[in-house]
């Protein structure tokens, strides 16, 4: 009995500094959103206690869900296209067809190496009507393109700049995976008399199931995420992307301008639990024949 | 708060006058939350006017270190000046960010309780913000209350509003309206004086030549509560914590929207956001004939459009009746000493210093457009020849539209919060999508609810 007690603690002991890390960067400040969310100050009246307040005005928040309703359909819009790309790509450097496949490899995945921060400005000043590249196309093509800031087409533009940022990162993960897949079973595929597509239909696909599914949920955290581009493209299309235009750019908004911190964290994990739930239904769908 | 917006910082002089302007863009926690009194607490009941002009010459002989949040450039001149007439004096001048960043800051160290500076540098329209909260020390009794006629009225009017005097000005921004003269002789176009003929030259203008426009407007709500306020409007009152917020109903917020709303119907403005780089090559190549803002303009044209130089000069704000001649302010900062100071009256010292004794002359030589009286009406001053304006003595009209503010206006003490959300009110009807009354009737609802919510009894 004493000797199992001793390996117990042992074991924690190795444990201690993951979990003091882990408490300090990641329980105490969802613990901290936690409890901020249950209270409510006011400029005028101070602090109070007001229990679940918050998360029943979040639920009747129009602008709040109109955010979400964005985002969503950022996810299954972008996300496809996203990763459709990604995969042919990958399986394109994956066929060793590719000349210069070390450099496509790697100016693919260039932009990723980007600051997100720094893409939003870049493709901001080209998405430009008047000085940009929208505006050069415009004029030596004499056409009228929409102006992709001042818009509706906005999202769109949103979208095409997180796509040229991450196809290439979502690309290495999933040739990463293509590449310890044992060769021995094209060259039994082919043997059997398997083309290119039916390899990557039986074989290669199959085989990289498990990194689709980590690509996917990365995208829908990084979706339901989005905050770095409206933010900066806000600056450029004031009237287009309102305060509330993605979930996290309204979370900001509170609690930057308007100093309510605590609807904000509110907001926050609400938001926290559906990127939950969407996160693990899909993991669980693509998992699902593994077992 | 942006990058984008630090980029165009980086092109044009840093003001801080301009801030205000970008009110709408501007996201600050404000609001002295911790400090928040309670809901029958007016600002000036915290016995913040202790101290008296004795006690501030007692301070100066003692010496001491005083800590100063502010990001204009001009202050660091001012501080050197001050030390070296007071050698037992040492001021630490920090720049903690600007505007909302340095809001936030500020903010934080105040609902922390360390770390709170001596004096900082306020906003206009972010005063009452931190007054309501009495976060600010009332310095009416250090000699203050005295120093009415050194200011304009117009800047006067916001440090005094509540009852006490939560700061003193450092410099301002009446209005004037800044035109490309080029553009205006080319097309054969009359510069209009009243806003009647502002719409008229908006139609010649865009007519003559369709690539130009009389000014760029997306919807800026530092702007729109400008011109409400030239128009004698008064859409904000605010008496202790009791708010009134009425845009729907009020004449100067009509006379507004009814000159904008034809100008945005026809397409007669740029659709360019304000402080974007486009914004400033189209008052450099001429796409944007006229620009009405703040006196603190000239030195950002002057960096922001150089190939303009020459071009641009100034005439006074479009009247909404002939003859007449008011104006408004646009912009401006204030410094404010802190109530969790422990040396107010040696702070006081130096507020004075930098905003009506020696510091001033100080400023103005850094660039800054000054409030006091005599400054603005000093020969030097008033004669000065603008090169980038073509030898045009500007200041005379700059000097002339501080003296005609119009007098009553008041800003909300959650100004900042309010103006950040304009965008997605007053600002769709400037994309079309609904009429300007509209969208500030949404304003005013977003602003209403926003203050009931933080404990206002907000009245429409």
């Amino acid at each position: 009995m004493s000797r199992k007690g001793r390996a117990a603690w042992t074991g924690w002991g190795f444990l201690s500094p993951f979990l003091a890390v882990f408490a300090l960067v990641f329980a105490a400040p969802i613990g901290y959103a936690l409890y901020l969310s249950l209270f409510r100050r006011q400029m005028v009246g101070g602090n109070s206690f007001v229990g679940l307040d918050n998360y029943a005005r979040a639920l009747g928040d129009d602008q709040f869900w109109a955010g979400v309703g964005r985002v969503g359909l950022f996810l299954v819009v972008q996300v496809p296209i996203m990763l459709g790309l990604a995969l042919f790509i990958a399986l394109a450097l994956d066929s060793g067809r590719v000349h210069g496949m070390g450099f496509f490899r790697i100016s693919i995945f260039m932009p990723y190496a980007v600051p997100g921060v720094v893409a939003a400005l870049m493709w901001g000043f080209m998405y430009g009507e008047r000085f940009g590249l929208v505006g050069n196309i415009n004029d030596a093509f004499g056409v009228s393109v929409p102006d992709p800031l001042r818009s509706d087409f906005v999202l769109a533009a949103i979208g095409n700049i997180v796509t040229w940022e991450f196809v290439g990162y979502n690309m290495l993960i999933m040739y990463a995976a293509l590449r310890v897949i044992d060769p021995a079973l094209y060259e039994a595929a082919r043997i059997d008399g398997a083309g290119q597509w039916r390899i990557v239909g039986a074989i290669k696909l199959p085989a990289i199931r498990g990194a689709l599914v980590i690509a996917t949920i990365f995208s829908i955290i990084g979706s339901f995420q989005l905050f770095n581009e409206p933010s900066i493209l806000q600056a450029l299309s004031p009237n287009y992307i309102s305060t509330s235009y993605t979930p996290n750019l309204y979370a900001y908004s509170l609690s930057f301008a308007g100093q309510q911190y605590n609807y904000s964290a509110a907001i926050a994990i609400i938001m926290g639990v559906l990127t939950m739930i969407v996160a693990y239904a899909v993991q669980l769908r693509g998992m699902r024949r593994e077992d | 708060m942006t990058p984008i917006r630090s980029a165009s910082r980086l092109v044009a002089t840093p003001r801080t006058t301009r801030r205000a302007r970008r009110a709408a863009s501007a996201a600050a926690a404000l609001g002295a939350l911790a400090l928040a009194l309670t809901a029958c607490g007016g600002p000036a009941d915290d016995g913040a006017a202790a101290g008296d002009p004795a006690d501030v010459d007692a301070a100066l002989e003692e010496g001491g270190e005083l800590l100063l949040w502010a990001w204009d450039p001009t202050l660091e001149d001012v501080v050197a000046g001050f030390e070296e007439e007071y050698p037992n004096v040492d001021i630490e001048l920090a720049n903690v960010g600007t505007g909302n960043d340095h809001y936030i800051a500020l903010q934080n160290a105040i609902a922390a309780g360390s770390g709170v500076p001596d004096l900082a540098q306020v906003e206009y329209y972010a005063l009452g913000q931190f007054s309501i909260g009495g976060s600010l020390a009332d310095v009416s009794a250090f000699g203050a209350d005295e120093l009415q006629d050194t200011f304009t009225p117009g800047p006067w009017g916001a440090i005094s509003q509540g009852g006490g005097i939560w700061a003193l000005p450092m410099d301002s921004g009446p209005m004037a309206m800044f035109y490309n003269a080029e553009v205006f002789d080319t097309l054969g176009v009359e510069v209009p004086t009243t806003w009647d003929e502002y719409v008229e030259a908006a139609r010649a203008i865009h007519t003559a030549d369709p690539t130009k426009y009389i000014g760029a407007d997306t919807g800026d709500a530092g702007y729109t509560t400008s011109i409400i306020w030239q128009a004698g409007g008064t859409p904000f009152e605010v008496d202790g914590t009791d708010v009134t917020v009425d845009l729907g109903g009020d004449e100067g917020a009509a006379k507004f929207a009814g000159v904008y709303q034809e100008m945005i119907d026809e397409e007669l403005l740029a659709d360019i956001p304000g402080w974007s780089d486009e914004w400033f090559q189209a008052m450099d190549d001429g796409t944007i004939a006229t620009l009405v803002t703040g006196a603190w303009m000239p030195g950002n044209m002057e960096s922001g459009a150089p190939n303009a130089a020459g071009k641009w000069r100034v005439a006074p704000m479009p009247q909404w009746e002939a003859g007449a001649n008011a104006t408004a302010e646009n912009g401006g900062s204030s410094l404010a000493i802190t109530e969790a100071s422990e040396k107010k009256a040696l702070a006081y010292a130096f507020l004075e210093y930098a905003t009506a004794g020696e510091g001033v002359q100080t400023r103005i030589d850094g660039g800054a457009f000054p409030t006091t009286v005599e400054d603005l009406n000093s020969d030097e001053f008033l004669g000065y020849e603008s090169e980038y304006f073509g030898g045009q003595k500007i200041n005379e009209i700059l000097s002339d539209s501080a003296a005609n503010v119009v007098e009553g206006w008041q800003y909300l003490p959650f100004q900042v919060y309010a103006n950040s959300i304009y965008p997605d009110t007053v600002g769709q009807a400037y994309t079309g999508a609904t009429p300007l009354l509209d969208g500030l009737t949404d304003w005013q609802d977003a602003m209403t609810s926003y203050g009931n919510d933080q404990g206002f009894t907000v009245s429409n």
